[in-house]
This record gives structure tokens, sequence and C-alpha cells, in this order.
């Protein structure tokens, strides 16, 4: 299953797509966190299509974003490609959000990116939370590490979440899957049914253009002044 | 179109040498500096305030400023930017008053809310009520100036019975204020309410912010019915540095880039180039770096340039000025005035302020009778009333 085969399911025609913002903190290439996130995204746009719901999906590969988002933490100005990707996450309708886990947490350039988010902005936007690790051990990191930042984001994080170790990502025996990797495409669909639920019971979110574009809010000054 | 230089007063070792100025010889060689402004055909030159190392602005400019009038002749003295904050409104209504009798009007004001934390409870405030403190503040210095007899009460400092401040501005106008933030609607709409001047510093933030900020200011001064949009009074900053030939600029530029407080060991100087206003280059590219900006914002009437920073030797800074004077004010100057609708005004100066208030077309707070704003606030009294009598009647 890929995107173009999950397009191909839903109406062309429906005019409320929901624009899925996938934010991969893989550092590798390929890297464990995308092909979860890859497969988090293709349950989520299948779940949704199921519904006639057309899926968007914009990946963010935060690996590529590293030097940009450093400069950002310290002058304040962030690289056309960073912004690009800022823009993307406030103005998604759900978001994927996977990272390694590391020294028992999400890396720091995962964390970093998130630092860079206005929590106003972002407040209220489902998300689906996605977690790889090299042993089973670390499986708590989305609910210790994970949960609490997206809490403080005000997001509405979907119920169902995916942590991945490298068992999980197992070889086939003959031509079915192993009872090792079989649980795994299970809970990634079942993931992908509870983020497309969150989206579905919501309007779709109106699309910004750039940030350029963005008008900024006014409070009036005679409120201003009557504190 | 004015032009102007402004300073932060950083002592920063210059990275190439190793040498550090002494306090003493950084605020004698702002004073150099501004001099040597004036020479050079600048129109305003601006410091700020300052109450940490390592930065040797003034805590109080007009302790600079009154210096500096009385060593110019010509050029506008203002500041980048007073602290609108943590400052007693009385005592900036007071001293900015009295140096405006000094230097004869040619003063005006920037005020901001200052972004260092530790600032704040210094002078017994909290950061948390930034932008309370500067809407409180400022509504109180603006009476202040502008009313005998205030009888006044807020949040933030003690409540005023029967007071006049002294000395009362000169000419009875106010110095002009221009209101600086780079992403708070809050003080462009301030800036608006009161017909006053908007400042961007964009020195250090992607377009997207100056574009932003500016705008709203514009559409929200129309509101308030002080004029159109693109007559609102806008004011950017900048920053360069040059060479006639302009890989020598960035050959000579790149250790004090890099080594900076504020830049170093960030994005690197081509990047930040592209992304902020510095630039790097020869006379030719600051100009034309500069005229880019009025495509952002439209057409405005101030442009203030940092060059003191990162540790660049006096010598080198004074060179910098000399040939912003030669070579890169007179074509801007030209280059700006050429298809500038007539309608849109000058940079204030005191003449014109004095001059628009004999007229009686000094702006009114928050909106002169007859504007969008006065027919809003018209409206939802009316609502109020019709609410209140159909209460009365039950």
């Amino acid at each position: 299953m890929d995107y173009d085969a999950a397009f191909e399911n839903t109406d062309p025609f429906t005019p409320e797509a929901r624009h899925i913002a996938v934010v991969s903190g893989g550092l590798g290439d390929p890297s464990q966190s995308r092909m979860l996130a890859d497969r988090l995204a293709e349950a989520t746009t299948e779940a949704l299509s199921r519904s006639g719901v057309v899926p968007e999906v914009h990946v963010i590969e935060l690996r590529l974003l590293a030097t940009a988002i450093s400069d950002a933490l310290i002058a304040h100005n962030n690289s056309p490609a960073l912004q690009d990707a800022i823009d993307q996450v406030l103005q998604a309708d759900g978001v994927i959000a996977v990272t390694p886990t590391f020294k028992a947490s999400y890396s720091g350039l995962f964390k970093s990116f998130w630092d860079l988010i206005d929590e106003e902005e972002f407040a209220g936007t489902p998300v689906l939370l996605g977690a790889t690790g090299g042993t089973a051990r670390h499986s708590l990191i989305i609910d210790q590490a994970m949960r609490p930042l997206f809490a403080y984001l005000k997001a509405v994080t979907a119920p169902v979440s995916v942590f991945a170790t490298s068992d999980d990502w197992g070889e086939a025996q003959g031509a079915a899957e192993s009872t090792k990797t079989e649980p795994i495409h299970v809970r990634i669909a079942s993931a992908g049914e509870s983020l497309a639920a969150l989206l579905e019971g919501r309007p779709s979110r109106p699309r910004r253009k750039t940030s350029a574009a963005d008008e900024l809010e006014v409070i009036p000054f005679e409120q201003l002044l009557n504190g | 179109m004015q032009f102007g230089i402004f300073t932060i007063g950083d002592i920063t070792t210059d990275p190439t040498t190793g040498e550090t100025p002494t306090e003493n010889a950084r605020i004698k060689a702002t004073v150099e500096m501004a001099k040597h402004a004036e020479d050079a055909g600048f129109d305003v030159f601006a410091t700020g305030q300052h109450h940490n190392p390592p930065f040797v602005a003034p805590g109080n400019p007009p302790t600079l400023l009154a210096y500096l009038a009385a060593q110019t002749e010509r050029i506008i003295l203002s500041t980048a930017t007073t602290l609108i904050t943590t400052m007693d409104p009385v005592r900036l209504a007071e001293d900015y008053g009295y140096l405006q009798h000094l230097a004869d009007g040619r003063v005006d004001l920037t005020l901001g809310r200052g972004n260092t934390g530790p600032v704040y409870p210094w002078f017994g405030k909290d950061i948390r009520s930034g932008i309370q403190l500067a809407v409180e503040n400022y509504n109180l210095l603006y009476r202040l100036w502008r009313e005998e007899n205030v009888d006044w009460q807020g949040q933030f400092r003690t409540p005023l019975n029967n007071f006049t401040v002294t000395p009362r501005p000169l000419d009875d106008v106010a110095p002009f204020v221009w209101h600086g933030s780079i992403r708070s609607p809050e003080i462009a709409e301030q800036a608006a309410y009161y017909g006053d001047g908007f400042f961007h510093n964009n020195i250090f933030w992607n377009k997207e912010h100056v574009v932003q900020m500016v705008r709203l200011y514009r559409q929200r001064y129309e509101y308030y019915g002080h004029g159109k949009a693109h007559q609102a009074y806008v004011a950017l900053g900048g920053q360069a540095f040059m060479h006639k030939n302009s890989q020598e600029a960035v050959r000579q530029f790149r250790p004090y880039f890099d080594n900076a407080p504020v830049y170093g060991h960030g994005p690197s100087l081509e990047d930040f180039s592209k992304m902020t206003p510095l630039t790097v280059g020869s006379p030719q590219q600051v100009i034309d770096r500069t005229l880019e900006f009025r495509e952002w914002v439209g057409d405005y009437q101030r442009q203030m340039f940092l060059i003191d920073h990162a540790g660049l030797p006096q010598k080198t800074v004074l060179e910098q000025i000399d040939m912003f004077g030669e070579h890169v004010l007179p074509v801007l100057r030209e280059e700006f005035a050429k298809n500038r609708p007539a309608d849109v005004p000058e940079a204030p100066t005191h003449e014109f302020l004095v001059e628009r208030a004999r007229r009686g077309e000094a702006p009114v707070a928050g909106g002169r009778e007859g504007s969008r704003a006065w027919q809003d606030a018209q409206e939802r009294l009316e609502k109020l009333e019709a609410a209140a009598a159909a209460q009365g009647g039950n």
C-alpha cells in the first residue's frame, strides 16, 4: 500500500481534504523512524479514504533541517525550508510525530523542532505519536516523554500510539509474515484509524498561504488600555 | 526620508587584535561617532538604553543626548530604545521634556519593552506584564505631555493628583514617539491608536515579521482615522559593512561576524545576509538592499543603520560613516524620492509637529470624530444604551 493507491480509493471531488504533517525525527537514511512514520501515514490515509475523506500528506524530515533548527534557536531566524515546515505543522489538520529513542527520551533534534512551535497556534491539533528504539525496554518513551511534551503543546493526542523496535521489522518466514512482524501491522492500522477518527470528527482547517501573507490578530487598543 | 545610525554600545573584543575597549573609550567613541555622523550627512543619531554589561549605552539616554545636543547643530537625537516598561513615565516626561528644550526640539523617542529578562526585577517589575506596562506607562506619558493638572490612577505606579509635569514640552508640542516592536501586534496597534510612528528593528529577523507588523500598523492607522494606510509613519533598522570591493568587505567582516555575541556561532554570514537585512559588500550592494525594503513595507520615513557593533574598531566605524555619507546616502535619498507619492509625509520634525498642531491636525488618540474607529465606538455605545433601555423597561 502506498500513497498513490490510497488516493485512488478516495473521491477526488471531496472538497474538504485533510492535511497531515508527518514529522520524522529519524537521523539515518534510511531511518526506522521515517519508516514507521510512513507506515502510520499510510494507515491514516487508508482509514480516511475508506470514509471518503481526501488525505494530503506533507513529510518533514528533521534530519534535513538540523542546521536550520539550531540556527533558529540561537539567532531567531528561520530558513525558508524550516519556515515551510513550521507552516505545514501549524496549518495541518493532524500531525504524525515520530522520534527515535535517545537516552530514554526523544532526540534533542526532535525536541528542538517542537521548541520552535508556538503552542498557542498549535493548540488543539490532533497528533499521532510514534517512536522507535533498539529494544522493547524503551517502549514507555511515548507515555513518559512524548505525551507530556504534547500535553504542554495542548495537542489532542490519539489514544493509540506505536512503539517499534528492530525486532518488530523482523523477517518474513517463507511467504507468510512471522508472528513477530504481524502484531506491528495491527498496531499501525489501529493507530491510523484512531487519528483518522479524530480528523473525521472535526471540520478541515482553513489553509493559509505563507507566513508572509498571514494577517496578525488585532486586539483593539481600548481593550488593552482597560486591561 | 531620514537616515540615521543607532548604537547599543556593546563592548566586544576585537577578534582580529584581541583588544577590548574600556567603558570610558567606548562612551567617548559614541560621542565621536554621533558628531561624525552629523558631519557625514546623517539625519538621526539614536542610542539604546541599557542597564547591564556588556553594554555601555546609557541607563538614561538624555544624559548622552543632552551632551550631544550641545555639540551638534542639526542632527536629530533619538533612542533605540527607551524602555517604557521599567521606567517611570513621570521621569520620562520630565527628562525628555527637559532634553527637548535644551536641544531646541531636535529630539524624538523610540519606545521599546526591552529584551533582557533580568532588567525587569531590578526595577521592581514583572516581565510577564511587559505589554500591560508598555500600554499603561505610555498612556500616562502621553497625557502628561498634553494635559496640565493630571489626575491619574493605574495598576503599576502610585496615583497622581493634580500633577503637572515640568518643564512643559517645547512650544507645547510633545516629542514625536516611535513605538518599536518586532513581533507584538499590541505595540503596532498602540502606535496606530495614538497616530504615532512605528519602528520595526528588523536587524536579526526574517522579513516576514517586518511585512506582517508594518501592514497591521498601517491598516490600523487608517482605521483610527489619522490618515491613509500609506501615510503612516514607518521606520526600519538595518546593518551593513562596506568596502569598495565586495569580496574584501566579506573578508574583513567575517571574523567579526563569526565571533560576535549577537551573530557568532550560528548561521553563516552568507545565510544570515540572505535572511536578514545584514549587507556586507560594496556601497552599491548596500544601496540595492536598502531600496528593497521599500518593496516590503511601502514608502517609509526613516532608515536606521547599526554599524558600530561586533568589536569593530572605532577607526573602521568612522570610515564606514564616511562611506555612507559619500557613496550611499546621496544615492538613497535620490532613489527613495523617485515615484514617492506626494501625499506620503516626511518623517516628523519639531517644526512639522508645531505647524500641525497650529492647524489643529494633531492626531486624536483613538480616532477623530468621523473615523471608522469613532463610528464603531458610537455603534457600541448605542447598542449598550439600547440594551440598558430594554432592561429598564422590564
